[in-house]
């Protein structure tokens, strides 16, 4: 299996037994991974399979649990990604770790700029730069402009030409060209695979069946908080990939789907043609009364975007949004809200647009509903009282008391009231951004089951997983976005994970069947 | 682009500063009976480089967007310090003048120490340590008294060749020996970084501690500066809580009409110095227009929205509304 080469080299990093929990919730177990100079290293997995706590771990910014970090054969540990960076780590992070404000030299100089008489040394560092993003082939952008004045795809680059200034030894790629140009990604894997014959490690973590191919010598598969599979590039189909990618055990959580019915018209909500800068591209949809139309896809595709368009957050939409059939411009979550419209958004990021955790229980229950209970002003507490009852007991909200500041409940309990809390408005179109991450099975289950019964009330649910079993329990259809636009819907028995998985990475899900057959 | 434009795109809000100052001080001279003459030129000097060394103190926490609201205390507690330490003969005089200034930087240590290590807001640990620094100043001079080393005083109030106050001197000196190095060092580079995107600097592995204790720091020794030329020009010690109020205070609206982000990341201490000239010139143009003084205050305010309002025309751009509150 192993070639003569990488039988005799060392390897330059290997982690074992690598655990880490993020409060009961398991992100990585007992993983393994083996880095070897001169390879490009592939790491594929569902989202949530651990991939970037792996990374994280290898960059210094998280310790785990458990486990074994061996660097060149010595026990290492980073306390932070500065030690990461001085043991030749570095890290192009999908998330940026640019400094907005400063300049494109001085943030790709930023660990280590070059210094006279022990002040930095502006005309060298613009050289540096320059050099840097000549090498990774990007030579349009000027070193003294400022990083916030640039596009993404340029700011990309940048992070790229940073990671390579630092001239690492391991160099880990993680959605590195997610938001690059072909033309980009082209130059960037030029300069990758010159990297690999100067003896560099890479690790490269993409969505993107096609780079992969293009780039690995060895690939890695992650599922569940585990390395599943490790084999070398070209071994394996694309349908064997998405099969071990899957696997996962399959519990039987969800409340049954009414069987197909017609729909009433108008639908709740219609949007024709939806469009944003350059992350949301014609999206057309609609979601009826009593419907549960989930939104699926690799994460960052567009999906938040497309939740908050539709509650009215981003500024310069096109297209049109219609709702009972009628257009509407919805200008502000306040708008959005109004009882005209009667949409309710449950954030993703409960702790900082969902709660305000310092505040009580009942405070924060009461807070999307104040209008519906306070006369001229005035909140009448008895009227407060009976709401907020009803919905702790609608949900069954765990809590000591309803007085008790909320950051003390569990995960799961404080996602339950983040809904009840919009369920206090009696919403209509209720549109949900991954509303179950990082909370438990038994609160899942009954998250499940709430929103169905809301659908059958006649509610019109638009609902956003990374949870591909989820979205196959609880939908009536999934729309899957792919690089800003839908480009699958998925309903009744063509409602697949392998369907699902295979419109997310965009791999041609004909050619699958006919492997399969 | 050009180099001279992303030379004019980096110095824009410090230029802008410069040019807000530099017409009002031009109405102020011209309408002044005296006219454009050395005196004058040293008495706004000596006015104005008392704020202007407070708002360098302020600048330099405010770049971390962090806040210093115990900046126009220390400046209070190491006047009153001055008033019995900066006198006699030569050699007396130096140890005041170091003890003086070692005190306003163990101040900005004990700030930093707090509000970095001890992780609490800084605008109420500065809040505390002020009302601390003041009790100490009160302590020192509970009626205003003391002298100072007269020769030293008039040296550094006077005029160097007959023509250049020697106040704007001392502040070009500080600037140079401060804020010059700080501005090019590694440090301050992280001071820069973790005000403009924290998670992104700790990312970078930037030493975001060490920068912010550093900014820490510094303020507390600028401001004693501050405090130092403050005796200088008096004479005596006064534990004068209004002024070191309205110290802190100013010293918050120079930087912001300085160009300083007050969310950090952004702006220089020499535009905060021109922030702080304008910021005077303002009570010196009511003066030469012999509007009543009451007028100073109204004034000073409506000046002040119109500059921070030119500043916040970027928020027009935002697309999505959420970057509104970041």
């Amino acid at each position: 299996m192993t070639s003569p080469e990488t039988a005799t080299a060392p390897p330059l990093l290997s982690m074992s037994g690598i655990s880490k929990f993020y409060g009961g919730v398991r992100a990585l177990e007992k993983a393994e991974l083996t880095v070897m100079p001169g390879r490009i290293h592939a790491i594929l997995g569902e989202n949530g399979a651990g991939k970037s706590t792996l990374i994280k771990i290898m960059a210094g910014v998280v310790a785990p649990d458990q486990g074994r970090l061996l660097l060149d054969g010595r026990e290492v540990s980073f306390a932070s990604p500065a030690d990461a960076a001085a043991s030749g780590i570095a890290c192009v992070f999908q998330e940026l770790s640019l400094i907005p404000d400063l300049s494109v030299a001085d943030n790709i100089c930023i660990s280590n700029p070059p210094r006279r008489f022990g002040l930095i040394d502006r005309q060298a560092q613009r050289v540096i730069a320059a050099e840097a993003l000549a090498r990774a082939g990007a030579d349009d952008i000027h070193p003294r402009i400022l990083v916030k004045d640039l596009p993404l795809s340029r700011r990309q680059m940048v992070e790229i030409a940073k990671a390579l200034a630092r001239k690492p030894r391991i160099l880990i790629l993680d959605e590195a060209t997610s938001a690059l140009t072909a033309g980009d990604v082209a130059k960037v894997f030029a300069v990758l695979k010159r990297f690999r014959s100067e003896g560099m490690a890479l690790l490269y973590i993409s969505h993107r069946m096609h780079e992969i191919a293009e780039l690995a010598d060895e690939c890695t598969v992650f599922r569940n908080g585990r390395n599943v599979a490790t084999y070398k590039a070209g071994t394996r189909s694309e349908t064997e990939v998405v099969e071990m990618m899957i696997g996962r055990e399959y519990k039987n959580v969800f409340p049954p789907k009414p069987a197909h019915v017609s729909r009433p018209q108008p639908p709740v909500l219609e949007c024709r043609d939806l469009g944003w800068d350059d992350r949301l591209r014609n999206i057309s949809l609609t979601v009826g009364e009593g419907e549960v139309v989930g939104l699926g896809g690799l994460d960052g595709q567009g999906q938040r975007d497309l939740l908050l368009a539709l509650f009215g957050v981003l500024r310069g939409t096109t297209g049109e949004i219609l709702i009972d059939g009628k257009p509407q411009t919805i200008a502000s979550p306040a708008r959005a809200c109004h009882e005209n419209i009667g949409m309710a958004l449950i954030p993703e990021d409960r702790k900082t647009e969902g709660l305000m955790l310092p505040m009580t229980v009942r405070e924060n229950l009461s807070f999307a509903a104040l209008d519906r209970v306070a006369r001229r002003g005035i909140i009448d507490r008895d009227k407060e009282e009976e709401l907020i009852d009803g919905m702790v007991r609608l949900l069954g909200i765990k809590t000591a008391g309803l007085d008790i500041p909320v950051g003390a409940l569990s995960g799961g309990n404080q996602q339950k009231v983040v809904i009840a809390k919009w369920l206090m408005r009696g919403p209509r179109l209720i549109l949900l951004n991954d509303p179950t991450r990082g909370i438990d099975v038994g609160t899942k289950q009954e998250l499940y089951a709430l929103l169905r019964r809301l659908a059958d009330q006649g509610a019109a649910i638009l609902f956003y997983s990374t949870d591909y079993d989820e979205l196959i329990g609880c939908c009536d259809r999934v729309l899957v976005l792919y690089d800003g636009s839908v480009i699958n819907e998925l309903a009744g028995d063509r409602l697949t994970e392998r369907a699902l998985i295979a419109s997310a990475l965009n791999v041609d899900q004909a050619r699958m069947t006919e492997a399969r057959i | 682009m050009k180099e001279w434009r992303f030379w004019l795109a980096e110095q824009r809000q410090t230029l802008m500063a410069i040019g807000i100052f530099a017409v009002m001080f031009a109405i102020y001279v011209t309408n002044h009976p005296a006219g454009f003459t050395a005196n004058v030129v040293q008495t706004a000097a000596n006015k104005s480089v008392l704020l202007a060394f407070v708002a360098m103190a302020q600048t330099l926490v405010v770049i971390t967007a962090g806040i210093d609201l115990s900046v126009g205390m220390i400046f209070i507690l190491t006047n009153c310090l001055a008033s019995w330490l900066v006198v006699g003969g030569a050699g007396a005089t130096t140890l005041g003048v170091i003890a003086v200034l070692g005190s306003g930087l163990a101040c900005g240590i004990l700030n930093g120490l707090i509000v970095i290590y001890g992780r609490l807001q800084p605008i109420v640990a500065t809040i505390a340590t002020g009302a601390a620094y003041f009790g100490i100043a009160l302590l020192l001079r509970p009626y205003p008294g003391g002298s100072v080393n007269e020769g030293l005083a008039d040296a550094l109030t006077g005029k160097l060749f007959g023509v250049i106050p020697a106040s704007l001197v001392a502040l070009a000196a500080v600037v140079l020996v401060v804020w010059v190095p700080f501005s090019r060092s590694v440090l301050g580079r992280a001071a820069y970084a973790s005000g403009s995107s924290e998670p992104a600097a700790y990312m970078s592995g930037m030493p975001i501690r060490r920068a912010k204790f550093l900014a820490y720091a510094l303020a507390g020794l600028l401001a004693s500066i501050g405090g130092l030329f403050l005796t200088f020009f008096t004479y005596t010690g006064e534990a004068a809580y209004a002024s070191g109020n309205a110290y802190t205070l100013f010293s918050i609206a120079a930087v912001v009409l300085g160009g300083v982000s007050l969310f950090g990341g952004k702006g220089s201490v020499i535009g905060a110095i021109f922030g702080a000239f304008a910021f005077r010139t303002i009570g010196d143009l009511l003066f030469v227009f012999d509007f009543d003084p009451l007028w100073q205050p109204l004034f000073q305010g409506v000046v002040l929205l119109i500059a921070v309002s030119l500043g916040a025309f970027g928020l027009f751009r935002v697309r999505n509304r959420l970057e509104w509150f970041g």
